[in-house]
């Protein structure tokens, strides 16, 4: 009893609908299907976050929608303690793929992370919008 | 000094469409700069000056800049004055590069008012597909996030301790100091002096950072006015000549530059002291913006007071502290301690330089010969995109 009282509870953020444009409606019309996309360049072939529809280290406008598993390591993180849900972890994935993504990390306790964990990609409902993407340890 | 025969329009492109249901507003800048760019025979590596007006989505001019990619941009300009905004544009560009900070300044405006694209101009009847939204480009994947300036601050400061073991304590000092300025001054929001214990042992808000690590929020303001020569000589105040300035907006471009221990003060920086003529270890007194005592930290390395990753050991044991240290800073007791008006700290910095440079800062704070001062702030935040400026002012006479 004592044991599951002391353990620390599990970090989890209420997330607001997201702005979803025309140019990343592709993006969350996956995500309500379970998949992750990125974007890369058709011409200089690297990959880049946020999703855009130009390529913002060439310019060209033939960029491809491609499904990620979503995989890679903790940049960094700050726990936010003055929070009317609870703490919630903020911080940046660097995806296999290369590109930093911003996101919140779940399923883990305030005290869990660290730079360099591995993490996945998972989708979490959110206030009126579609999923969106978070990380949990993997 | 006149933009008289100094500046060329050398690319000039229009949208074809007058309709844009599939393309955001952020992605017609974009197709307009491009086109304008082609028409030129230049790219966006070679542009180091953009301006926009309030039709550019995000937060002035950085937003666009991140979405563009462009690595180079030093000048900025987001005046805004309504449909004649260009026209404002197209000579501020002339007078940067009549002054030669700059080389290629690009323009851009676009809109989608009927398609509901939300800024500016009336929504049309119809208005945008059920849903979307047209606003800053990155905001559906960044603001959905809880974001706020004390955690994206810290994620800096926790990638800063973890590449170059900077430590809590290290950080509390420049809390500390501006606490021992901030004593002196009558108007400070808080004039308490902490201690390091103090500021280590005050609640966490955001890993790593403090309660004590943080700025005041205080209402206020300020104002500066700036002046000819001539119009200084008839005046009956002490001459404070501004030596050189720099600025540089920087953000993670497509999550691939993203670098959270370097701000872009490693560009304006340089720029300043480059045309001031002068070097960091010339500097008498420096007002730092210190949003966070982490943000203090950083922008003093990016400036070349000392090596990135030393900056934690250059601002303990009161090094910051007037009379007392190397390098005096913040001696009003600057955002941490005196006054952050309106959460924007930039022009309470050059305004404590200008008190040092005219010896009108408090006796027991006031710098020695205090000749030359750097004023230094960033915007936005160090943790997503932001924009760096750097200014040094000296003491004529």
């Amino acid at each position: 009893m004592s044991n599951v009282q002391d353990k620390p509870a599990l970090m989890r953020r209420p997330i607001p609908a997201p702005a979803v444009s025309v140019e990343t409606k592709p993006f969350w019309d996956a995500a309500r299907e379970g998949r992750f996309l990125i974007k890369r360049c058709s011409d200089c072939k690297k990959a880049f976050w946020y999703p855009r529809a130009m390529c913002p280290f060439c310019m060209s406008a033939e960029t491809a929608w491609e499904e990620s598993p979503g995989e890679g390591v903790i940049y960094t993180y700050s726990v936010m303690h003055r929070s009317p849900s609870g703490p919630y972890a903020i911080g940046y994935v660097t995806l296999d793929e290369g590109p930093a993504v911003l996101t919140n990390f779940v399923d883990v306790a305030p005290g869990g992370l660290s730079i360099g964990m591995k993490v996945k990609v998972k989708f979490q409902p959110t206030e009126g919008g579609p999923p969106a993407p978070v990380f949990a340890p993997a | 000094m006149s933009i008289k025969g100094k500046a060329y329009v050398m690319g000039a492109y229009e949208h074809p469409t007058r309709d844009a249901p599939d393309k955001t507003t952020a992605q017609l800048h974009t197709e307009a700069a491009k086109g304008a760019l082609a028409d030129a025979g230049l790219s966006f590596d070679d542009v180091d000056a953009y301006f926009c007006a309030g039709d550019a989505p995000g937060f002035g001019a950085m937003s666009m800049v991140d979405y563009m990619g462009m690595r180079k941009v030093r000048h900025m300009d987001t005046t805004e004055t309504g449909g004649s905004s260009y026209l404002v544009h197209l000579n501020h560009a002339c007078q940067a590069i009549a002054e030669g900070k700059v080389n290629v300044a690009l323009i851009t405006l676009a809109g989608r008012p009927r398609n509901g694209g939300n800024r500016p101009g009336a929504r049309m009847a119809g208005g945008a597909p059920p849903g979307l939204s047209d606003g800053p480009p990155e905001a559906g994947f960044e603001n959905i996030y809880g974001g706020s300036t004390h955690n994206t601050y810290g994620m800096c400061a926790m990638r800063h301790m973890y590449e170059y073991g900077t430590t809590s304590e290290q950080l509390a000092w420049i809390k500390v100091a501006a606490s021992h300025h901030a004593q002196w001054n009558e108007h400070a929001f808080l004039k308490d002096v902490v201690t390091v214990e103090q500021v280590v042992n005050s609640r966490m808000i955001a890993d790593p950072l403090h309660l004590l690590d943080c700025c005041v929020v205080t209402d206020g303001g300020g104002a500066l006015i700036v002046t000819s020569p001539e119009v200084a000589r008839s005046l009956k105040r002490p001459k404070v000549r501004v030596l050189g300035a720099g600025e540089a907006p920087k953000g993670p471009r497509g999550g691939l530059d993203l670098d959270l221990t370097h701000s872009g003060a490693v560009w304006s920086g340089p720029i300043a002291f480059g045309e001031a003529g002068v070097t960091p270890a010339d500097i008498k007194y420096a007002s730092i913006y210190d949003s966070f005592t982490i943000t203090v930290l950083m922008q003093l390395e990016d400036l070349g007071f000392c090596k990135k990753g030393e900056g934690g050991r250059f601002v303990a044991d009161g090094n910051l502290i007037s009379g007392v240290g190397k390098l005096p800073f913040n001696t009003d007791g600057g955002g941490l301690c005196n006054n952050h008006p309106t959460n924007r700290g930039g022009i309470t910095k050059v305004i404590e330089a200008v008190r040092q440079l005219r010896g009108e800062a408090h006796p027991k704070v006031q710098v020695k010969n205090c000749d030359l001062a750097i004023a230094h702030g960033t915007g936005g935040s160090l943790g997503t995109r932001h924009a760096s400026a750097t200014v040094i002012m000296e003491r004529e006479g």
